[in-house]
Protein backbone atom coordinates (compact mmCIF):
# COMPACT_ATOMS: atom_id res chain seq x y z
CA UNK A 1 0.00 0.00 0.00
CA UNK A 2 1.23 3.16 -0.68
CA UNK A 3 -1.27 5.40 1.23
CA UNK A 4 1.49 5.44 4.27
CA UNK A 5 -1.62 4.43 6.72
CA UNK A 6 -0.28 4.67 10.27
CA UNK A 7 -1.71 3.35 13.39
CA UNK A 8 -0.46 4.70 16.70
CA UNK A 9 -2.09 4.13 20.37
CA UNK A 10 -0.98 5.67 23.56
CA UNK A 11 -3.21 3.96 25.70
CA UNK A 12 -2.01 5.84 28.69
CA UNK A 13 -3.23 9.01 27.39
CA UNK A 14 -6.26 7.41 26.36
CA UNK A 15 -5.51 8.29 22.37
CA UNK A 16 -5.30 7.40 19.08
CA UNK A 17 -3.16 8.48 16.47
CA UNK A 18 -4.43 8.25 12.63
CA UNK A 19 -2.56 9.57 9.90
CA UNK A 20 -3.23 8.40 6.24
CA UNK A 21 -2.77 10.30 2.21
CA UNK A 22 -5.20 10.14 -0.24
CA UNK A 23 -4.78 10.96 -3.89
CA UNK A 24 -7.01 13.99 -4.23
CA UNK A 25 -6.75 17.70 -3.89
CA UNK A 26 -7.23 18.81 -0.60
CA UNK A 27 -10.33 20.77 -0.98
CA UNK A 28 -11.90 17.24 -2.35
CA UNK A 29 -10.83 15.37 0.48
CA UNK A 30 -12.04 18.26 3.52
CA UNK A 31 -15.69 17.99 1.30
CA UNK A 32 -15.78 14.36 2.12
CA UNK A 33 -15.18 14.99 5.37
CA UNK A 34 -17.57 17.75 5.24
CA UNK A 35 -19.82 17.11 3.34
CA UNK A 36 -22.78 14.86 4.62
CA UNK A 37 -23.93 13.71 1.71
CA UNK A 38 -20.48 12.58 0.72
CA UNK A 39 -19.75 11.47 4.22
CA UNK A 40 -22.21 9.13 4.83
CA UNK A 41 -21.07 7.44 1.34
CA UNK A 42 -17.64 6.14 3.09
CA UNK A 43 -17.79 6.73 7.42
CA UNK A 44 -19.76 3.77 7.84
CA UNK A 45 -17.53 0.88 7.63
CA UNK A 46 -19.04 -1.76 5.44
CA UNK A 47 -21.81 -3.27 6.17
CA UNK A 48 -22.73 -0.51 8.27
CA UNK A 49 -23.98 2.24 6.44
CA UNK A 50 -24.35 5.78 8.16
CA UNK A 51 -27.07 8.02 7.68
CA UNK A 52 -27.48 11.78 8.50
CA UNK A 53 -30.42 13.06 10.30
CA UNK A 54 -29.43 16.41 10.18
CA UNK A 55 -25.76 18.40 9.61
CA UNK A 56 -24.87 22.03 10.43
CA UNK A 57 -21.45 22.16 9.62
CA UNK A 58 -20.61 25.54 11.71
CA UNK A 59 -18.64 25.87 15.74
CA UNK A 60 -21.35 24.36 17.33
CA UNK A 61 -23.39 23.08 15.08
CA UNK A 62 -24.32 18.83 15.45
CA UNK A 63 -24.02 15.97 12.78
CA UNK A 64 -26.84 13.81 13.73
CA UNK A 65 -27.11 10.62 12.00
CA UNK A 66 -26.67 6.66 12.55
CA UNK A 67 -24.82 3.52 11.68
CA UNK A 68 -27.11 0.99 10.29
CA UNK A 69 -26.18 -2.56 10.39
CA UNK A 70 -27.08 -4.96 8.02
CA UNK A 71 -29.66 -6.58 10.16
CA UNK A 72 -31.05 -3.13 10.45
CA UNK A 73 -29.61 -2.25 13.80
CA UNK A 74 -28.97 1.55 14.74
CA UNK A 75 -26.81 3.44 16.92
CA UNK A 76 -27.45 7.27 16.69
CA UNK A 77 -24.73 8.96 17.20
CA UNK A 78 -24.22 12.92 18.25
CA UNK A 79 -21.38 15.09 16.78
CA UNK A 80 -21.24 18.80 18.20
CA UNK A 81 -18.55 21.12 16.00
CA UNK A 82 -16.24 22.82 18.36
CA UNK A 83 -13.52 24.28 16.37
CA UNK A 84 -13.15 24.79 12.22
CA UNK A 85 -10.69 26.51 10.40
CA UNK A 86 -11.85 26.24 6.75
CA UNK A 87 -9.82 23.34 4.72
CA UNK A 88 -7.65 22.95 7.33
CA UNK A 89 -8.86 21.64 10.60
CA UNK A 90 -11.74 20.87 12.26
CA UNK A 91 -12.35 19.61 16.10
CA UNK A 92 -15.77 17.78 17.26
CA UNK A 93 -16.83 15.88 20.20
CA UNK A 94 -18.71 12.69 19.29
CA UNK A 95 -20.71 10.07 21.83
CA UNK A 96 -23.80 8.11 21.37
CA UNK A 97 -27.13 9.07 21.30
CA UNK A 98 -30.91 8.30 21.09
CA UNK A 99 -32.71 9.58 17.69
CA UNK A 100 -33.72 12.62 19.39
CA UNK A 101 -29.81 13.81 20.29
CA UNK A 102 -30.27 13.31 23.90
CA UNK A 103 -25.99 11.83 24.60
CA UNK A 104 -26.54 8.32 26.36
CA UNK A 105 -25.42 8.45 29.75
CA UNK A 106 -22.26 6.53 30.44
CA UNK A 107 -21.62 6.08 26.86
CA UNK A 108 -18.17 7.11 25.53
CA UNK A 109 -17.11 10.07 24.49
CA UNK A 110 -14.92 10.69 21.49
CA UNK A 111 -12.85 13.95 20.94
CA UNK A 112 -11.26 14.58 17.66
CA UNK A 113 -9.13 16.99 16.03
CA UNK A 114 -8.64 16.44 12.34
CA UNK A 115 -5.95 17.96 10.35
CA UNK A 116 -5.83 18.19 6.13
CA UNK A 117 -2.25 19.36 5.03
CA UNK A 118 -1.98 19.78 0.96
CA UNK A 119 1.04 17.85 -0.60
CA UNK A 120 0.88 18.52 -4.24
CA UNK A 121 -2.20 16.62 -5.53
CA UNK A 122 -2.30 14.75 -2.48
CA UNK A 123 -3.45 15.69 1.06
CA UNK A 124 -2.56 14.12 4.37
CA UNK A 125 -4.64 13.43 7.16
CA UNK A 126 -4.10 13.81 10.61
CA UNK A 127 -6.65 12.71 13.15
CA UNK A 128 -6.18 13.04 16.74
CA UNK A 129 -8.76 11.22 18.45
CA UNK A 130 -9.00 11.38 22.27
CA UNK A 131 -11.42 9.56 24.54
CA UNK A 132 -12.94 10.47 28.10
CA UNK A 133 -12.11 6.59 29.78
CA UNK A 134 -10.05 3.78 28.62
CA UNK A 135 -13.14 1.52 28.35
CA UNK A 136 -14.26 3.95 25.61
CA UNK A 137 -12.60 2.36 23.13
CA UNK A 138 -14.03 -0.85 23.47
CA UNK A 139 -17.24 0.59 23.56
CA UNK A 140 -17.18 2.26 20.63
CA UNK A 141 -15.95 -0.53 18.89
CA UNK A 142 -18.98 -3.20 20.74
CA UNK A 143 -21.55 -0.36 20.07
CA UNK A 144 -21.03 0.59 16.55
CA UNK A 145 -19.55 -2.68 14.94
CA UNK A 146 -20.42 -5.68 16.45
CA UNK A 147 -21.72 -8.32 13.98
CA UNK A 148 -20.93 -7.05 10.88
CA UNK A 149 -17.03 -6.89 11.61
CA UNK A 150 -15.63 -9.70 10.06
CA UNK A 151 -17.90 -8.78 6.89
CA UNK A 152 -16.47 -5.65 6.38
CA UNK A 153 -12.75 -7.19 6.75
CA UNK A 154 -13.79 -9.82 3.85
CA UNK A 155 -14.95 -6.89 1.85
CA UNK A 156 -11.93 -4.74 2.35
CA UNK A 157 -9.96 -8.05 1.23
CA UNK A 158 -11.71 -8.27 -2.03
CA UNK A 159 -11.29 -4.02 -2.80
CA UNK A 160 -7.91 -4.78 -2.54
CA UNK A 161 -7.69 -7.94 -4.47
CA UNK A 162 -9.48 -6.45 -7.16
CA UNK A 163 -7.28 -3.11 -7.48
CA UNK B 1 7.87 -3.88 72.72
CA UNK B 2 7.83 -5.41 69.04
CA UNK B 3 7.96 -9.35 68.83
CA UNK B 4 9.26 -11.26 65.83
CA UNK B 5 6.62 -13.20 63.87
CA UNK B 6 6.42 -16.59 64.79
CA UNK B 7 8.59 -19.09 62.35
CA UNK B 8 5.62 -21.21 60.71
CA UNK B 9 5.22 -17.39 59.48
CA UNK B 10 8.39 -17.00 57.81
CA UNK B 11 7.67 -21.05 56.90
CA UNK B 12 4.15 -20.28 55.16
CA UNK B 13 5.13 -16.42 53.03
CA UNK B 14 8.23 -18.76 52.15
CA UNK B 15 6.50 -20.91 50.16
CA UNK B 16 4.43 -17.68 48.41
CA UNK B 17 6.64 -17.10 45.46
CA UNK B 18 8.03 -13.12 45.69
CA UNK B 19 5.99 -12.51 49.24
CA UNK B 20 7.80 -10.36 51.51
CA UNK B 21 7.36 -9.17 55.02
CA UNK B 22 5.88 -5.42 55.91
CA UNK B 23 6.69 -4.66 59.23
CA UNK B 24 3.07 -3.03 61.38
CA UNK B 25 5.51 -0.23 63.25
CA UNK B 26 7.64 1.30 60.26
CA UNK B 27 5.62 3.83 59.17
CA UNK B 28 5.47 4.91 62.87
CA UNK B 29 9.10 4.80 63.38
CA UNK B 30 10.82 4.21 60.61
CA UNK B 31 10.23 6.08 57.39
CA UNK B 32 13.16 5.72 56.03
CA UNK B 33 14.74 4.22 53.27
CA UNK B 34 16.53 1.42 55.07
CA UNK B 35 15.93 -1.86 53.69
CA UNK B 36 17.52 -3.00 57.17
CA UNK B 37 15.03 -1.88 59.40
CA UNK B 38 12.58 -2.94 57.05
CA UNK B 39 12.96 -6.37 57.10
CA UNK B 40 14.84 -6.61 60.66
CA UNK B 41 11.60 -6.03 62.57
CA UNK B 42 8.69 -7.82 61.15
CA UNK B 43 5.81 -7.53 63.63
CA UNK B 44 3.20 -9.99 64.21
CA UNK B 45 0.96 -8.66 61.49
CA UNK B 46 2.65 -9.05 58.07
CA UNK B 47 1.38 -9.16 55.06
CA UNK B 48 2.27 -11.02 51.82
CA UNK B 49 2.99 -9.07 48.78
CA UNK B 50 2.69 -11.04 45.86
CA UNK B 51 4.16 -10.43 42.39
CA UNK B 52 1.16 -11.52 40.61
CA UNK B 53 -0.37 -8.37 41.79
CA UNK B 54 -2.31 -8.08 44.44
CA UNK B 55 -3.43 -4.33 44.99
CA UNK B 56 -3.37 -2.59 47.97
CA UNK B 57 -7.26 -3.16 48.21
CA UNK B 58 -7.14 -6.79 48.11
CA UNK B 59 -4.48 -7.14 50.31
CA UNK B 60 -6.15 -4.57 52.98
CA UNK B 61 -9.27 -6.69 53.23
CA UNK B 62 -7.28 -10.16 53.38
CA UNK B 63 -5.71 -9.01 56.25
CA UNK B 64 -8.56 -6.42 58.34
CA UNK B 65 -6.52 -3.09 57.73
CA UNK B 66 -6.86 -0.07 56.31
CA UNK B 67 -6.21 0.53 52.55
CA UNK B 68 -3.98 3.46 53.65
CA UNK B 69 -1.74 1.70 55.56
CA UNK B 70 -1.43 -1.20 53.11
CA UNK B 71 -0.42 1.07 50.73
CA UNK B 72 2.34 2.85 53.34
CA UNK B 73 4.03 -0.18 53.83
CA UNK B 74 4.16 -1.07 50.15
CA UNK B 75 5.44 2.66 49.45
CA UNK B 76 8.67 2.37 52.09
CA UNK B 77 9.25 -1.37 51.03
CA UNK B 78 9.32 -0.15 47.36
CA UNK B 79 11.80 2.79 48.74
CA UNK B 80 13.51 -0.05 50.09
CA UNK B 81 13.82 -1.77 46.84
CA UNK B 82 12.17 -5.06 49.00
CA UNK B 83 9.27 -5.43 46.30
CA UNK B 84 8.60 -3.67 43.36
CA UNK B 85 5.68 -2.48 42.00
CA UNK B 86 4.56 -3.66 38.78
CA UNK B 87 0.97 -3.23 37.86
CA UNK B 88 1.46 -5.42 34.60
CA UNK B 89 -1.73 -7.00 33.68
CA UNK B 90 -1.58 -9.27 30.22
CA UNK B 91 -5.11 -10.13 30.25
CA UNK B 92 -5.67 -6.69 29.83
CA UNK B 93 -3.51 -5.62 27.80
CA UNK B 94 -4.39 -8.01 25.11
CA UNK B 95 -7.80 -7.19 25.12
CA UNK B 96 -7.01 -3.89 24.67
CA UNK B 97 -5.01 -4.49 21.94
CA UNK B 98 -7.54 -7.19 20.15
CA UNK B 99 -9.94 -4.03 20.46
CA UNK B 100 -7.37 -1.37 18.84
CA UNK B 101 -6.71 -3.60 16.11
CA UNK B 102 -10.49 -3.90 15.26
CA UNK B 103 -10.58 -0.07 15.48
CA UNK B 104 -7.40 0.26 13.32
CA UNK B 105 -9.08 -2.18 10.55
CA UNK B 106 -12.05 -0.36 10.83
CA UNK B 107 -10.17 2.90 9.81
CA UNK B 108 -8.62 1.01 7.11
CA UNK B 109 -11.81 0.06 5.85
CA UNK B 110 -13.04 3.27 6.39
CA UNK B 111 -10.34 5.04 4.32
CA UNK B 112 -10.38 2.70 1.63
CA UNK B 113 -14.33 3.95 0.66
CA UNK B 114 -13.09 7.10 0.56
CA UNK B 115 -10.16 6.34 -1.56
CA UNK B 116 -12.61 5.25 -4.38
CA UNK B 117 -14.87 7.74 -3.79
CA UNK B 118 -12.50 10.06 -4.26
CA UNK B 119 -11.82 8.98 -7.73
CA UNK B 120 -15.21 10.38 -8.74
CA UNK B 121 -15.74 13.43 -7.19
Amino acid sequence: MTNNFLFEKDLAAKKIHVVREFSAPVEKVWKAWTDPDILEKWWGPKPWIAKTKSMDFTVGGTWQYFMEGPEGQKHWCYVTFIAIEDGSRFAADSAFSDENGNITPGAPVGHWDNKFIASGDKTKVLVDLTFDSETSIKMLVEMGFEGGFTMGLNQLEELLASE
Amino acid sequence: MLKKPEKTFYKKFAQLNGCCYICNHLVANYMRRDVFRAIAYPSPRAYPVSYSGHGPNALAEHFDSARQAVSKYIMILTECEVVTQKQFNPEKMEEADIWLERFRKMWENRFDQLDSLLKDL
